[in-house]
């Protein structure tokens, strides 16, 4: 068995609408292998959001996999019906979302739902039930579990809320974590302690991870992989550092020339001219060649794509890229 | 405080209160106190003409209470504020560019409304001239004024937002997380058209902000707030360059930097506590590296012989945190 967790090829997802069918993830391919931290970066409606979902299984109709298969430790999930994946889901698949708020049920102790999710896919008895979750509360940082463990979301701050997320997306020991901008909504400071609250479980369970995000910082410091969504298509993929400070994709070095820097003093940010096309006039050849400052005949007329089979190394989805010269 | 010629705000032992007790017939009941936030507690600064002061801090530590003393949205309840300008021409541009626009009126409508509330007199063929000029100062075409708010991306909103501001021709505007909703790339688009006509017109910023790297570029002088405190003011590159309060250093430290990102980190713990019950002495005490005993009773100032009223820190009066 190879430690490919998840392996996902050539997804497509569509949103069928009056005016015609959407395609909002446009031939995706994907892996990620045990105890590695996969970052998806893109900004808003660049079809990172809607990829998470396509893997959990959690896309609002009438949006639906049109296209590709996933895999999860080499079986196949995208077919699967509600009830088959709903049994994915948690077990297998945990799921952070940015806002822990709406995660939790504000009715219930946090210790309850952490039980009843642990019985939901263990055969523990109640109380061996509360113990993990007692254990689960210690291993995510939450002090005086004793006390905490029967006291409702809105008891905890923001920060203590999403370490509740992540020990119920644990509950089941999953071998895949889809996180959802899952520090967008804490202050630095705490989100300074859940990314590496995030990568230390990952590197001790061996658990995959997909952290969605648009901050390049937060991935820069937690994901080993990252992959660039454009449009609804793989920009690039590559190692952290690769892309971080050897950006193929004009893209991708657009969006790293944008962000204010730390260290230098510049007059003026970097700017992409224009924005990011809308689902239903993406131009035709490579979707982002009428910002594109080396866009040439062939950009104009077609799509650049990352072969399933480079995804895992590192590419662009770029003619210059993939053809070494200036198309 | 001395005279500063150039000082187009100053503000002096700033503090806003809230009451944020139970209903009366609770607190009869359950035998409970009246309780206040101190969302603002005794806040000094003085912004020099033609300069940005940004705010940071993290959510809670009183940045936008500020924001809305400044622009008059709530009276202090203590303290003074001295605006050293024409108040007509103080603006303010506010985080999020979906609810600040009336989605009902035509973007030509809201854009003029400044004009038409500050000058009524001024005749409709010139508002429109002054309203296709705005549009096309802030990177949109003067056709843009026709459609709704609805038919726009959050960046193009937040340049609607910067026209309206613009439109009654300010020199001071309050700027409240003006990016904060918005994609970097696009970030990038508003952060450069604001330091444009900053330069062009010459306009005063008080930027809030929780985003260091953003403050970084935009600011000439950063004061860093805890628990509606300024515990540190200093030029943006002093600042940068040797941080004096240990709260600034755990800002700096834990926020993630692209060029040097920092993968093993052990983050510090701790969290922000309730400004409803601040801690004793020193509101950062008991996160503090460096506290001692004085910190827990007595609260720290910023004093002119303790690197010239840069830090309120006892750690730095004994002159523990200096890097240098």
């Amino acid at each position: 068995m190879s430690d490919i967790v998840l392996d996902v090829r050539n997804l497509r997802v569509e949103f069928p609408t009056r005016k015609g069918v959407l395609t909002a993830v446009d031939d995706i391919s994907l892996q990620i292998r045990r105890g590695e931290i996969l970052g998806m970066v893109g900004e808003s409606g660049a079809g990172k959001s809607m990829t998470g979902m396509a893997i959990l299984g959690l896309l609002e109709p009438p949006g639906r996999i049109a296209a590709g298969t996933i895999r999860l430790s080499g079986d196949r999930i995208d077919d699967l019906d509600d009830r088959a994946m709903q049994h994915i889901r948690g077990r297998r698949i945990g799921a952070i979302f940015q806002d822990p708020l709406t995660s939790l049920n504000p009715l219930f102790r946090v210790g309850d739902q952490l039980v009843e999710t642990i019985r939901l896919h263990t055969d523990l008895d109640p109380s061996q039930a509360r113990e993990r979750a007692k254990t689960l509360m210690h291993e995510v940082g939450i002090p005086a579990v004793d006390e905490r463990i029967d006291n409702y979301p809105h008891q905890f701050s923001g920060g203590m809320r999403q370490r509740i997320v992540i020990a119920l997306a644990l509950c089941a020991e999953p071998e895949l974590i889809v996180a959802d901008e899952p520090t967008t909504a804490l202050d630095v400071s705490i989100q300074a302690q859940i990314t590496a609250l995030l990568k230390r479980l990952c590197r001790e369970r061996g658990t995959a991870v997909m952290l969605v995000t648009h901050d390049m910082g937060v991935i820069a410091e937690t994901a080993d992989r990252v992959a660039v969504m454009y449009a609804g298509r793989l920009a690039e993929v590559g190692t952290v550092d690769n892309v971080v400070r050897r950006p193929k994709h004009p893209y991708t070095e657009g969006l790293m020339g944008s962000i204010p820097s730390l260290r230098h003093d510049v007059e003026e940010l970097q700017m992409i001219p224009g924005s990011m096309p809308r689902l239903d006039a993406i131009p035709p050849g490579c979707a982002f060649n009428p910002r594109c400052a080396h866009a040439g005949p062939k950009c104009r007329r077609e799509v650049p794509r990352i072969a399933a089979a480079d995804a895992g190394a590192g590419t662009a989805a770029c003619w210059r890229t993939l053809e070494g010269e200036t198309a | 405080m001395n005279i500063r010629p150039n000082a187009i705000l100053e503000v002096d032992g700033l503090e806003r209160r809230f009451d944020v007790s139970a209903p009366w017939l609770n607190r009869l009941i359950e035998r409970k106190p009246r309780r206040t936030l101190r969302a603002v507690d005794g806040v000094d600064f003085v912004i020099q003409r033609g300069q940005t002061l940004a705010l940071v801090g993290e959510s809670g530590c009183g940045k936008s209470t500020i924001a809305k003393l400044v622009t008059g949205l709530h009276p202090p309840s203590d303290g003074k504020i001295s605006f050293h300008g024409d108040r007509d021409r103080l603006q303010m541009i506010f985080q999020d560019p979906y609810a600040s626009l009336n989605p009902r009126w035509r973007v030509g409508r809201i854009i003029a409304e400044p004009l038409r509330t500050l000058r009524p007199d001024t005749p409709a063929d010139q508002v429109a001239t002054r309203v296709d000029d705005l549009l096309r100062t802030v990177g949109l075409s003067a056709a843009d004024g026709l459609k709704f708010p609805h038919e726009f991306s959050g960046g193009q909103r937040q340049r609607i937002s910067i026209a309206r501001a613009l439109a009654g021709e300010p020199e001071f505007l309050v700027c409240d997380e003006p990016t904060s909703a918005l994609d970097v790339s696009v970030q990038a688009q508003v952060l450069n058209l604001m330091k444009a006509l900053q330069k062009e017109m010459g306009l005063t910023y008080l930027f809030i902000s929780h985003d260091l790297s953003v403050v970084r570029h935009m600011a000439d002088v950063i004061a860093v707030m805890y628990l509606g405190r300024i515990v540190e003011i200093q030029p943006t590159a002093d600042l940068f360059a040797n941080p004096l309060h240990p709260y600034t250093r755990l800002l700096l430290e834990t926020i993630p930097d692209l060029e040097a990102p920092k993968r093993d980190r052990s983050p510090m713990g701790g969290e922000v506590p309730s400004p409803v019950s601040p801690p004793s002495g020193c509101s950062f005490h008991p996160r503090c590296p460096l506290a001692f005993d004085r910190c827990r009773m007595e609260r720290p100032q910023r004093r002119a012989e303790v690197h010239d009223r840069r830090v309120a820190c006892f750690a730095a009066e004994a002159g523990g945190t200096a890097n240098a």
